[in-house]
């Protein structure tokens, strides 16, 4: 005991080992009948937010084309760096990206590319169960992105900021 | 093949002693089931653990294998330890490093043989103890054995060649044998009232008179405590701490040497909880009713009082299980000065007192077994246990971190501060 340390004079009822062994026995005993808090996982899932960012998804037009007009924002603003674009131009003057890819793995998810995507084509996702047997997996391609259905992220609205 | 045996299956009747054939027939019998039985039950064992922890902890535990109960877990577990690599460290003393699972998992199985499971059965072969070695030292014969498991640790970590594990081995090394010492010492009032080391006369005893945990708390709970830290069970898991020593003496251990050990833990459970039954809660004995003890011996008796056993050891193994899921770790100081300073100086002070109230009450005239004689017992009994739940209520039981301290200590510590040590420093040097 170093000198000078201000001791405590707690009452019996803190210092006893006895009482206070006998309370947790007490206390664990209760627990073993309570009900359980675990999320059976591949059974049932946890509901995840509206506003859940996830996986890619490229929306398309009617006629089953990218909405992308590869503008290349969603490159500029990726903090990650991890869209890669090449754009293109068909005989009509439309822009359309001809190599589009976004490295799921670099991705961290802020979601800025659906922010700053001015056709509403590229969205981050509701969802998150992704694996793959390489890392190249997690490229995906225009063909893969436009293929997701899983629901698209709902950006904040300002007007209702708890989404309700 | 049947000839001869059918030769040896003398008919003697339900109340005579068996003929040596039947003996050896029955006893081999005894020997093959008491063996799976207790290899499955430790098997389940690993999986109730997992359970109640889970249970505890407000999770379900394992439900995969086996449907929602798991009830196969143990089966997958044990295919994984045998597919696992044995690994084998470069510094390791190797007859040793294999020697010592061996070492730990057979004295967990030993001890085992002297325990009775279960009500004679007046078979029309001769009379059939339900316990596989009747030994007339039986008692004895459990604390030899019990002792010769720390020598499977000790070596375990010895032989390993790693710091972690020498630890571990060491400290279970001091740990079972001080605390070897108050469980032997917390059965002597045990063997007083018995007046015998035989542990079928332990159970008979408690049957015909009443249970040793009425009579003889304080032994009991003694004996509590010190199962606990010769099992290596927490609150006194010190030898394999994990926080502090990985795994402590199984830290190099894999695949099927470790789980040897896991084994042997759980064997050294079932048996003290079974010896527990045994000492203190009657055995096999039916409780409020002596209807199991008297002849003629049944084999409905054998199979309810078998029952009425597997019960209590199975209270005890619970006890075992939720007392781990609610207390902490003791710190290593804590241990020691809980074994040496307050079990072993107890369980002495009780011999004293028991043995004492035995001679006062024979002396007052009452007979060894009658009820004022037990009454007397009990009563002096539980004056003992107010007593010391009244000693051990003052909150310096295992030395807190905020013990309170004694006051001729405090005062001469504060003397101690305000008399200044040396000159005071001069402010304005530099």
């Amino acid at each position: 005991m170093s000198i000078g340390v201000k001791v405590v004079e707690r009452p019996i009822e803190q210092t006893s080992y006895v009482r206070a062994t006998l309370t947790g026995m007490k206390h664990t005993l209760k627990h073993i009948f309570q009900e359980k808090v675990t999320t059976q996982y591949p059974e049932e899932k946890e509901s995840i937010s509206k506003r859940w960012r996830g996986t890619h998804r490229m929306l398309t037009t009617e006629d089953g084309k990218a909405k992308c007009v590869a503008c290349g924002l969603c490159p500029t603003v990726c903090p990650a760096n991890c869209i890669k674009l090449v754009p293109g131009e068909d005989e009509k003057g439309n822009r359309y990206p001809l190599l589009f890819e976004i490295d799921e793995f670099r991705c961290i998810f802020c979601g800025y590319c659906q922010e700053v995507c001015p056709e509403e084509a590229i969205h981050v996702g509701r969802h998150y169960e992704n694996s793959e047997y390489s890392r190249e997996g997690f490229v995906y391609d225009l063909e893969r992105l436009m293929a997701q259905t899983h629901p698209v992220c709902e950006m904040w609205d300002p007007a209702d900021p708890r989404g309700e | 093949m049947t000839a001869p045996v059918l030769a040896l299956l003398q008919i003697t009747g339900p109340t005579t002693e068996p003929h040596f054939g039947v003996w050896f027939l029955a006893t081999i019998i005894k020997l093959i089931v008491v063996f799976t039985v207790y290899m499955v039950s430790a098997a389940l064992l690993t999986l109730a653990e997992r359970k109640i922890s889970a249970w505890i902890q407000d999770r379900h535990g394992p439900n995969r294998v086996g449907g929602r109960s798991g009830i196969l877990q143990p089966i997958a577990d044990g295919v994984k330890n045998f597919v696992k690599e044995e690994t084998y460290p470069d510094a390791a003393n190797l007859p040793l490093f294999i020697l010592a699972p061996v070492l730990s998992f057979i004295p967990a199985l030993i001890a085992w043989a002297v325990i009775p499971f279960a009500a004679p059965w007046g078979s029309k072969w001769g009379i059939i103890e339900m316990v596989l070695a009747p030994m007339p030292i039986g008692f004895l014969f459990i604390l030899a054995i019990s002792s010769l498991g720390v020598y499977g640790i000790v070596i375990a970590g010895w032989s390993s060649n790693n710091k972690y594990a020498l630890l571990g081995g060491l400290r279970s090394s001091a740990q079972m044998i001080s605390y070897e010492i108050s469980m032997g010492m917390a059965t002597i009032p045990v063997l007083l009232l018995a007046g015998n080391v035989s542990m079928s006369q332990i159970v008979n005893q408690q049957a015909f008179e009443t249970w040793n945990v009425i009579n003889l708390t304080v032994a009991f709970l003694i004996f509590l405590v010190a199962a606990f830290a010769e099992t290596n069970r927490l609150p006194f898991d010190l030898p394999e701490a994990e926080s502090e020593l990985i795994a402590g003496y199984h830290s190099e251990y894999s695949a099927m040497k470790f789980s040897l050990f896991f084994i042997a833990e759980y064997c050294n459970m079932v048996t003290a909880s079974a010896l527990m039954a045994t000492l203190f809660f009657g055995g096999w004995d039916i409780p409020f009713t002596l209807w199991d003890n008297l002849a003629p011996h049944t084999f409905l008796k054998t199979i309810l009082t078998l029952v009425a056993f597997a019960l209590k050891t199975g209270f005890f193994l619970f006890l075992y299980m939720w007392i781990r899921w609610t207390l902490p770790r003791f710190r290593y100081d804590q241990l020691m000065s809980l074994g040496w300073k307050i079990m072993l100086p107890l369980a002495l002070t009780y011999i004293v007192v028991i043995a004492g109230a035995v001679v006062l009450l024979e002396a007052l005239g009452f007979a060894r077994g009658s009820w004022p004689f037990h009454l007397g017992l009990a009563m002096i009994n539980l004056a003992g246990v107010v007593i010391l739940f009244m000693i051990l209520d003052r909150g310096r039981l295992v030395s807190p971190a905020y013990s309170r301290l004694d006051r001729r200590d405090l005062a001469k510590l504060r003397a101690v501060s305000a008399t200044p040590i040396a000159p005071p420093l001069s402010e304005t040097g530099d």
